[in-house]
């Protein structure tokens, strides 16, 4: 029996025309197995290929053939059971679920039904408010895909490609502790970072590596859970916000018009941004499980989990927790760095040896500035570590201001080359020669008798001299410097 | 136990097998019949049983993760009823 873990902040409810409601969300994702072959069979299990390339006679289900499993996946199934740290079964058992359609040519998909390879689980979010959201996993069980139906060949005919039929599935269950649509999201975005983190799953939605099914339903607070809705094969973490969104307002207008929701399969529909009923649904549920005859119960020894719990990666609860102890990252920006290995692998490069303070404000600042401009990841933006590096080098042996490292950033970003050279090639080293400084400062007194005036009065007016003397030396004098001259000279 | 009509028809379009009515009143005395037999089981004390999973001590087979079929469409549609580049061709079944 599910108890509910959590209490829903108030603020998060949605307001009704009569009174607030309460979105209750469960996901049941998809995540392909990265491997080289299928579940059951020898064939390929690289996406693409030409029709029906990929496919032996095992998943063409011709008669008289017989599943043998992928030990590679059920080390894989394993693994990412351990970084959901999630109950391992030592003993789990295949199941038929039996439907009919043109691209499940055994007639039955082979899944785990009532004994899953992995139990019970947890993920953590981070909010961007700070608040950190457990939500429980039910279970991982491990199955087939089925193959790709085409509808657009041929206006009265179905074309049927079996290249996917039969490659290994971890089917990842949610239980309904997710409560925003925001929140949603939040959970698809850290199951896909553990997974490629694990190098179980390449989290490639666009190529169907990862697809939700999400369970919908809204209550009145402190009700129990309402009817849900099930919005099957969304492939976007955008679209899983967006078909919550509407789901929700949906019933929530059904039901405050007095009617009641029915239990049923919907679409989502990312061109109009809504969900629809499914067609012919009335005997969708009716699987009839049994277990498989073709295969024995898969069972494995608790030192194999031991030994592959200690070829564990470190995931991103870990170096988040890390990365916050080492180099002072804040909770927000340490997740959102461990989001993606690549740009916590680039600040870190960056960091090693380095001012850490600086190297987040750059990191976090300028270059994720760039990256979100481009739309493309931390290390994609054209400058490497050890250009960004070289450039706060300067920033701490005082060659450069912070001032004009951002000049110099820019120039990075049109032409590329080494921080130094750019420096010294283009004059920007930052003068502390104090000769010079006096000089400009000199300059600037003598030219406005009366702000020298005014600033004996009011001494907050300092501040427009230094900007006349950096402006007069080109930004590259020493802030610190020219205050020190300027307070001197004006007798502040 | 014994099935009414209503579920012999029932199983018989989850199984996608269209029976007549004079055949669904002969099915359920079949089913029924079979289903009865097969109830006979439970007057057998399993208590504390593991369910039987292979009449031999045998261990699950596994297989290492390696290429080692596929590449032969032109066989897999070999006998589909329609077929067009390697494609099994089905009537539409678009929702």
């Amino acid at each position: 029996m599910y108890e509910e873990a959590r209490e829903t902040d108030p603020k998060k409810y949605i307001a009704g025309a009569a009174g607030d409601w309460e979105l209750v969300v469960g996901l049941e994702v998809h995540a392909q197995i990265s491997s080289k072959s299928k579940l059951f069979s020898g064939a390929s299990a690289e996406y693409g290929g030409e029709p029906n390339d990929h496919v032996s006679i095992v998943d063409a289900a011709m008669p008289g053939m017989l599943p043998v499993i992928n030990e590679f996946c059920v080390r894989q199934a394993v693994k990412t059971g351990l970084g959901l740290k999630a109950q391992i079964n030592l003993r789990s058992v295949f199941d038929r679920k039996n439907y009919f359609y043109p691209d499940l040519p055994q007639g039955y998909q082979i899944s785990q039904f009532k004994d899953p390879i992995v139990g019970p689980g947890t993920v953590l979010l981070d909010m961007k408010d700070g608040a950190r959201v457990e939500i429980g996993i039910e279970r991982l069980h491990m199955e087939q895909d089925a193959g790709k139906s085409i509808h657009d060949q041929h206006p009265s005919k179905t074309y049927v490609d079996l290249n996917r039929s039969g490659v290994a599935l971890m089917e990842i269950v949610s239980l309904p502790d997710i409560r925003s649509s925001e929140e949603a999201r939040a959970y698809v975005t850290k199951l896909r970072s553990i997974l490629r983190y694990l190098g179980t799953c390449d989290g490639n939605m666009e190529e169907g590596s990862m697809r939700a099914d999400v369970n919908v339903s809204v209550r009145r607070p402190g009700d129990p859970f309402g009817t849900r809705c099930e919005i099957k094969n969304v492939n976007s973490i955008r679209y899983v916000g967006q078909a919550i969104e509407y789901e929700a307002r949906r019933q929530i207008d059904i039901l405050e018009e007095g009617g009641s929701i029915d239990q049923e399969t919907r679409l989502f529909d990312p061109k109009s941004g809504k969900t629809r009923a499914m067609r012919s649904k009335e005997e969708a549920h009716d699987y009839r499980y049994f277990p498989d005859p073709d295969l024995l119960p898969l069972e494995f020894t608790r030192e194999w989990v031991d030994e592959i719990a200690a070829e564990l990666p470190e995931l991103p609860d870990e170096k988040r927790a890390r990365l916050m102890s080492d180099y002072g990252l804040s909770a927000y920006d340490a997740g959102v760095l461990v989001a993606d290995q690549a740009s916590s692998a680039y600040f870190e490069k960056v960091a090693t040896g380095r001012n850490a303070k600086l190297a987040v404000n750059w990191v976090m600042g300028d270059l994720s500035a760039s990256a979100n401009e481009k739309n493309v990841g931390l290390d994609q933006v054209g400058i490497s570590p050890d250009q960004l590096g070289g450039l706060i080098d300067l920033i701490e042996d005082k060659t450069i201001s912070g001032k004009i490292a951002k000049d110099v950033f820019e120039i990075l970003l049109a032409e590329g080359g080494d921080p130094r050279t750019i420096v010294e090639d283009k004059g920007l080293k930052q003068v502390t020669d104090t000769g010079a400084i006096e000089a400009a400062v000199d300059e600037v007194i003598a030219a406005n008798p009366d702000k020298v005036a005014e600033v004996r009065e009011k001494p907050r007016m300092a501040g427009w001299f230094v900007g006349q003397v950096m402006k007069a030396t080109g930004g590259k004098a020493n802030p610190k410097a020219v205050n020190d001259i300027l307070k001197a000279k004006l007798g502040l | 136990m014994s099935f009414d009509s209503a579920t012999v028809q029932k199983i018989a379009r989850l199984a996608r097998i269209a029976i007549s009515d004079d055949e669904a009143e002969k099915l359920q005395g079949e089913l029924s019949a079979i289903l009865g037999w097969v109830e006979m089981l439970n007057e057998v004390d399993v208590e504390g049983v593991a369910p039987m999973t292979s009449v031999t001590p045998m261990t699950l087979k596994k297989r290492r993760d390696e290429v080692t079929d596929g590449g032969y469409a032109e066989k897999v549609t070999a006998n589909a009823p329609e077929s067009d580049e390697h494609f099994f061709v089905v009537p539409k079944v678009v929702e």
